[in-house]
């Protein structure tokens, strides 16, 4: 079976639930292209990712603003056991799917074994989340900038981004 | 995340989407794109299944080697294993994406980012 097509989709679901002005996506000519500066098993690899994943907190703890701001990056250690993380991402198609095995969109552990197998050199201190916003002017502005902030601080050499 | 991809390609990082929404990630343009064909919320496997996971992340790792030039896709030959039936029903009146709570956080997210704005 073909591919959805989301854009149409997305269009005429909206325009069902009343909302009149159609999402105008991002679209380019022209394609920036970095190549590998040296072989994946020297390299670092950080990964992004539009999961909203937090660490669990107590009751009552309120979450940092950083991780509830449209447009900003955080940051989550690795090391971070995983069943201390969950998302609070609702925007998936929760009638076919669930967010309950996080290697499922945000590969820590898959990448953990790459590296275990010497197929990348490494992965950064950090996995980071990309507070989605539909404002593309923030993305290209603020979340952008954000992102190779983070890449540059934590001595990233690729990166795996994961859009839930 | 496209355009935050485009933007570390721009700064010498090469980059790799694992993705399920093939149209509006090729409509932005990227430099690689491995397109998984599942609901939108798996697009590294099925959950549980680190076997299958693997292979998608592996894919990826092999892409960032390999690819030559931007807008290389690399499709990954899978099938969702409970059926595509998800694909007639995903944004459909019959089937809401967003449970009327949802909707109400989503407007709420929305309103604070323009109250945000307002302020700086």
């Amino acid at each position: 079976m073909d591919s959805v097509r989301y854009m149409n989709r997305i269009r005429d679901y909206y325009l069902s639930q009343g909302y009149e002005k159609p999402y105008n996506w991002a679209h380019f000519e022209d394609v920036p292209f970095a190549n590998l500066e040296k072989p994946l098993s020297e390299s670092t690899v950080t990964l992004f990712s539009t999961s909203d994943v937090s660490i669990r907190r107590k009751d009552g703890d309120a979450l940092p603003a950083a991780e509830t701001t449209v447009g900003e990056v955080y940051s989550v250690p690795w090391n971070t056991p995983t069943e201390e993380l969950y998302s609070r991402q609702e925007s998936f198609d929760r009638y076919a799917t669930s967010l309950d095995d996080i290697d499922s969109y945000l590969p820590l552990n898959r990448l953990r074994e790459f590296v275990q197998a010497g197929r990348i050199g490494g992965v950064t201190r950090s996995f980071h989340n990309i507070n989605r916003g539909y404002s593309q002017k923030l993305m290209m502005e603020a979340s952008a900038p954000a992102a190779l902030a983070k890449c540059r601080e934590e001595g990233a050499d690729v990166a795996i981004l994961t859009p839930v | 995340m496209s355009l935050v991809a485009r933007h570390l390609e721009e700064n010498g990082i090469p980059t790799v989407i694992i993705g399920a929404a093939r149209d509006i990630v090729e409509h932005c343009g990227v430099s690689r794109f491995v397109f998984v064909d599942f609901p939108l919320g798996s697009p590294c496997g099925e959950p549980f299944d680190s076997d299958m996971q693997s292979r998608i992340v592996g894919a990826a790792l092999d892409l960032l080697e390999g690819a030559e030039a931007p807008r290389s896709t690399v499709s990954m030959p899978l099938v969702w294993s409970k059926g595509e039936t998800w694909k007639d029903t995903v944004f459909t009146v019959e089937q809401p994406f967003l449970s009327q709570e949802q909707v109400k956080n989503w407007e709420a997210r929305k309103q604070r980012y323009r109250d945000q704005k307002l302020q700086s």
